[in-house]
């Protein structure tokens, strides 16, 4: 009887979670005519397809998926392969330069991402990397590495380095000690952090809008844009569809990845 | 949207100056090239609209197929972010050669520098056949003292009523024409002969009342700001300006025949309401025949009314515009294809796929301007009444209207405050905003 009202609670957040996904859905089945129903159901009463069709038929939602793909999982396995050793040192290492490091992460997230712009747009057009993917992808890389480094040296705190001395004294190197123990214990900071990437990088549109020029090179958020108009009007049923294609991809991504996303693996580690 | 774009932009000028980028990245312009590689050039669309979209790139496709030499590439951006976007790429010397925009946004390009003034530029068939008073809503201040031409003005708005024709026809009541437009005393008797039991006579959506507000007080010769002989600007709140703010409060609280809970709605969430019977009348802006016709259920019958009339049937209004990119490397190319895709026929294509008025006098005289059809008619009437809007070319006019005018007028709609107290604080606090930018 005690756990019904925490129950009652977590139901209740649950609908608050799903009820716009909920919603996105039902309205991409919907005729414009149920649309602008004084009386909404959830379920649509006349099921079509037409807004899938037009999203399909008016923009190019496959190529852009692809190319969202491509940077979000480039961005994601870089961005992990970048702040993975970084985090290790910085956590291990505790030294005045650890220190100013983790501080300069910190105050680095208290800029705006538009005041840095027009200076990283020259950066790229110098580098040719304008309306190129490798140019989001590293425009991308360098936004979410501080979060990144920030998360992954929290999950390297957490192994204690009793582990690392008792494989040291069990003749491990250095090395082998990071490969063979520290790693499989920060597996779940990795998916974690390659989870917070890819979301990161296959929601971003500000940078997107600004680096990519050529329509041939658009990503998933600056095609569904294209479905708004002025003053909040959109082309509600089409953008609906369009965005209910688009949350595919991150759905199958996240169902491949999260059973490796668990906790407890060093319940006991350096227990006596 | 708009107050977020306009700190996004100064902030990013303001670390452009910061960094020294100066403006435009200085490339020299090359001449056209005159065999061998067309020269390409790159427009930047803001068309959305699935027939708008289509007009535009049959428009393109067909100049890229008579001009081998000069090459176009079709760009779809988007309203939210143009201005983000396009700073940006001022900055960064990569602007399109060809942008779409609208005249509020080009008015701060202008003295940047960024845009090319076409005033001497443009082929003469283009400027007759424009009028002057949509020619006003793209002559800006270069930030140097002088008047530039930094646009071409091709689509325009005006605010209709839509009509349930159903419920108009049950009242009896007379139908006005384009000759003959309701008043604003005439409106309010039939907003109220309207409202019977559940049915409300009018909607007034008002989430964004500014512009909405200002345009319609040009009906009673309102205009909201004046200029004095030192060229300073402030605001103006007197017995003109007060008519149109008057009227529709009096619908509200007097009368009862405004639902006072449409206040809170954006332009087109009133449509459910007017499908439903729950409002007759809504005076929106002539764009919206689109969605009524896309969302209207089966039978459902609608019409196009008149602007209102007070003491005239003036409204302001503000246009789109094509322009040019003052860095483009091929500016004499960009203007022959500006001038192609704003010729009659394409405007009334164009305008046909927005659901908007063509400035092309061509264009507006196209059978399909013309008919009765969706009240293409009665809005294409219209467009005559439209002045350049007096808030246009009022520096700080965005800080103003979100800061000042839009809670002010939010407040006084809810009818929280006082017309007098509303009076005052868009006076009092908008010439402390005006003040800051006439430094």
């Amino acid at each position: 009887m005690k756990q019904i009202p925490k129950y009652a609670a977590l139901l209740a957040y649950m609908i608050f979670l799903v009820f716009p996904l909920v919603w996105l859905v039902s309205t991409a089945f919907k005729t414009p005519q149920e649309m602008a129903n004084l009386n909404p159901s959830w379920i649509p009463r006349e099921p079509t397809l037409s807004n899938f069709e037009a999203a399909f038929t008016e923009q190019d939602l496959v190529g852009a998926g692809v190319r969202s793909l491509i940077v979000a999982l480039c961005s994601a396995v870089l961005t992990v392969v970048v702040a993975l050793p970084a985090a290790y040192a910085i956590a291990r290492h505790r030294s005045l330069v650890s220190k100013i490091a983790v501080g300069w992460v910190l105050v680095s997230q208290v800029f705006p991402f538009i005041l840095i712009i027009i200076p990283l747009f020259m950066v790229l057009r110098n580098l040719d990397l304008v309306s190129t993917l490798p140019g989001l992808i590293i425009v991308h890389v360098t936004f979410t590495l501080p979060f990144a480094l920030w998360m992954l040296q929290g999950y390297v705190r957490a192994v204690p380095p009793e582990l690392e001395e008792a494989a040291s004294v069990d003749g491990a190197g250095r090395v082998r000690s990071i490969v063979s123990v520290v790693a499989p214990l920060l597996a779940p900071g990795v998916v974690a952090t390659l989870l917070f990437s890819f979301i990161s990088s296959w929601n971003e549109f500000l940078f997107a809008l600004v680096v990519l020029k050529d329509p041939d090179v658009m990503t998933l958020p600056l095609t569904l844009v294209r479905f708004t108009g002025p003053e909040g009007v959109s082309r509600l049923g089409p953008l609906a569809a369009a965005s209910v294609v688009a949350t595919i991809p991150s759905l199958i991504f996240f169902a491949i990845i999260q059973r490796r996303l668990r906790s407890g693996l060093m319940a006991g580690a350096v227990k006596g | 949207m708009r107050i977020k774009s306009a700190l996004a932009a100064a902030a990013i000028v303001a670390m452009a100056a910061a960094c020294g980028s100066g403006g435009g990245g200085g490339d020299a312009a090359e001449p056209a090239k005159s065999g061998g590689e067309p020269v390409k050039l790159n427009f930047l669309s803001l068309a959305w609209q699935k027939e708008s979209v289509a007009a535009n790139k049959e428009i393109v496709e067909a100049w890229n197929k008579a001009n081998p030499n000069i090459q176009v590439t079709y760009v779809q951006g988007s309203w939210d972010n143009v201005n983000d976007q396009l700073v940006t790429s001022f900055e960064g010397g990569d602007a399109p050669d060809v942008i779409h925009d609208d005249s509020p946004a080009l008015s701060g390009f202008a003295s940047r520098g960024y845009l090319l003034d076409l005033k001497d530029k443009l082929p003469a068939e283009l400027k007759s056949d424009i009028p002057q008073s949509a020619w006003d809503t793209v002559t800006f201040d270069d930030g140097k003292g002088n008047q530039g031409v930094y646009g071409v003005p091709f689509l325009q708005e005006s605010q209709v009523i839509i009509a349930n024709k159903k419920l108009l026809d049950a009242a009896k009541v007379r139908v006005p024409t384009a000759d003959a437009p309701w008043t604003w005393d005439e409106f309010a008797e039939v907003s109220k002969k309207l409202t019977k039991g559940e049915t409300f006579g009018v909607a007034w959506p008002m989430k964004s009342p500014v512009n909405k507000t200002l345009n319609l007080a040009l009906n009673f010769n309102g205009t909201f700001f004046q200029t004095g002989a030192d060229g300073k600007t402030t605001v103006k709140v007197g017995p003109e300006e007060k008519q149109v703010l008057q009227r529709i409060h009096d619908q509200l609280y007097k009368d009862k025949s405004a639902d006072p809970s449409a206040l809170g709605m954006g332009t087109a969430d009133p449509l459910p309401g007017f499908f439903a019977g729950k409002y007759a009348l809504l005076p929106v802006g002539v764009y919206l025949r689109q969605q009524v016709v896309e969302q209207a259920p089966d039978g459902f019958e609608w019409v196009t009314l008149p602007p209102l009339k007070g003491e005239t049937t003036n409204q302001g209004a503000v246009s789109q515009t094509l322009s040019v990119s003052a860095d483009s490397k091929h500016p004499d190319e960009s203007i022959k294809f500006m001038s192609f895709f704003l010729n009659g026929p394409n405007q009334a294509k164009l305008a046909k796929g927005d659901w908007l008025l063509p400035t092309s006098q061509k264009a507006a005289a196209d059978p399909s301007m013309t008919t009765k059809e969706n009240g293409w008619d009665i809005a294409t009437a219209s467009a005559k009444d439209l002045v350049v809007a007096p808030f246009l070319k009022v520096n700080g006019f965005d800080e103003w209207k979100s800061k000042v005018a839009t809670p002010t007028l939010q407040q006084y709609f809810a009818n929280k405050i006082s017309l007098d107290d509303a009076a005052k604080q868009l006076v009092e606090e908008g010439n402390k905003v005006l003040e800051r930018y006439s430094r």
